[in-house]
């Protein structure tokens, strides 16, 4: 990564999500099938209205919001892969939901900030 | 060919669910995945506004030949100034409904902007009906 006055130059990459799980000490809940996959994009909200906005289907999204609402917006929006910042407690329910979706769910002990920041340098593309 | 729903106000452990019945069908007829993203996102955000702000609703999704209609009426408290709620940011929402990740006043602009077709008809004290028609 480099630096130059008021912005940062990234060298985007795509990225296997097992390598994603270990860069945020992340604990994989469901989805086992996904680890080897590459992605490109990722995008954080906790804003599931904003995540429904975005047209594009290939990403991770980085979220807060540790409800059945997230994993549903997850299905609505074709996206495959969540990430759970700071250890939200996740719910049977939810776990259920997603694997019926065939959704991975990735939690880190990591704020959104923190999170996002390491993968961003890491070089995953922001969606915007 | 035709299914229906009913949505309870309040209810968002079921929030998603017809949405979720929609996709599966929809995915059965073959249809491309973009198309069935439109039409599950709309539908979803729909469903979750009567959640969100109606006592109950009924969701009636019509598969035709060359697209899908989507019919929701609810019994609620209705909109007062839909012009404003199609703005985007505008928001009636509850803490409730905002810990859930919604209630930002991106629902309804969010709908018509992936929707074909999209009208709205609202009487305050009784209820909002949405048509929406999205081609294949």
């Amino acid at each position: 990564m480099l630096f130059e006055k008021d912005k940062i130059i990234t060298k985007y990459k795509k990225m296997v999500i097992k390598d994603i799980v270990t860069l945020v000490n992340g604990k994989v809940l469901c989805g086992e099938s996904h680890l080897n996959d590459s992605i490109e994009y990722a995008f954080s909200s906790d804003l599931m209205s904003d995540v429904l906005t975005l047209r594009i289907t290939d990403f991770l999204l980085i979220t807060g919001l540790a409800n059945i609402q997230s994993v549903r917006t997850a299905e609505m929006s074709d996206l495959k892969y969540i990430l759970l910042a700071r250890n939200k407690k996740v719910t049977d329910e939810m776990i259920e939901l997603a694997s019926d979706s065939g959704i991975l769910i990735i939690s880190t002990p990591f704020s959104m900030f923190k999170t996002s920041g390491i993968l961003y340098g890491a070089g995953l593309k922001p969606v915007y | 060919m035709e299914i229906e729903f009913k949505v309870e106000g309040g209810d968002f452990t079921q929030a998603g669910y017809a949405s979720s019945q929609v996709k599966k069908v929809l995915k059965q007829l073959g249809i491309e995945s973009s198309v069935i993203k439109r039409v599950v996102v709309a539908l979803y955000e729909a469903e979750v506004n009567i959640v969100a702000h109606a006592y109950r609703g009924n969701i009636k999704a019509v598969f035709e030949a060359d697209g899908i209609k989507l019919f929701l009426e609810d019994e609620g408290p209705g909109i007062s100034d839909i012009k404003q709620a199609m703005v985007k940011g505008f928001s009636t929402a509850s803490k409730e409904v905002r810990e859930m990740g919604f209630g930002a006043g991106m629902g309804l602009p969010n709908i018509q902007d992936n929707a074909d077709e999209f009208t709205i008809e609202s009487e305050v004290g009784k209820g909002t009906k949405l048509n929406i028609f999205i081609k294949y």
